[in-house]
């Protein structure tokens, strides 16, 4: 494939970020970091299916502190891709398209992640 | 590179991949807190029955190609060089392919399918 010559600007110290760019990268990096979390999941899995005292261990773990703030931080990384990924599943059917809607659902999918968390948060701890 | 998971495909892929991540992610957990699983024995026979299980698959299944085209799409964004991107691109090809198949040895060897 020829090679266009377009322009292209992706220097992320640059671009100034309206909070939908800001919803949106958060999108990509919860995406990379529940990406990269997946064998941490599966290990776990895996130690609570092979034996009872591997089940254990991995109910002890989750109690422990510093796991928790870990989970907690995954459960936000979630929490914010899934709503994220609603909204956009809602643009592509054309839905919230308008500028106006488009920024109060940027807001709306930032601030409903962090008020689920503390609900998740208030839960857990 | 062309092919299933590139282009239009890819985007279909992605979308239709999130649903079934979306339903599983919202009713999986619900359904375990539901039903109060808090013992090795009933957690085992909870994720080794038939339609769990599969649902567990089709989960990892759906989560490993959403990953590969998210994933894509950045280091196509942000890695410029065609050696470096094919490199990377093939290290989380073999990670996710590999992830794919520690699920199902678990939930094989859990089941005692396989030993």
């Amino acid at each position: 494939m020829e090679k266009q010559k377009r322009p292209v600007f992706l220097n992320l110290w640059q671009i100034r970020f309206p909070i939908t760019a800001i919803m949106s990268i958060l999108h990509r990096l919860t995406g990379v970091l529940l990406f990269l979390a997946i064998p941490f999941f599966i290990y776990a899995l895996q130690a609570s299916l092979y034996s009872e005292s591997g089940f254990q261990t991995v109910i002890h773990y989750a109690d422990s502190a510093l796991i928790k703030i870990t989970l907690l931080f995954l459960t936000w990384s979630l929490l914010h891709h899934l709503l994220a990924g609603v909204r956009y599943l809602l643009l592509d059917i054309d839905l919230g398209i308008e500028r106006q809607q488009a920024k109060l659902t940027a807001w709306l999918v930032i601030i409903l992640a962090l008020g689920l968390l503390l609900v998740f948060a208030g839960a857990c701890l | 590179m062309r092919g299933v998971l590139t282009g239009l495909n890819a985007w279909v892929l992605q979308r239709a991949s999130a649903v079934y991540l979306l339903l599983f992610t919202l009713l999986m957990p619900a359904y375990i807190f539901y039903l109060d699983i808090e013992s090795f024995a009933k957690w085992n026979s909870f994720i080794l029955s038939p339609v769990v299980s599969i649902s567990w698959i089709l989960f990892f299944v759906s989560l490993l190609a959403h990953a590969w085209v998210g994933i894509r799409d950045v280091v196509i964004d942000y890695v410029h060089s065609f050696k470096l991107r094919l490199f990377i691109l093939s290290i989380v090809a073999l990670y996710l392919i590999a992830m794919m198949f520690w699920v199902l040895r678990i939930l094989f060897i859990s089941s005692g399918v396989a030993t």
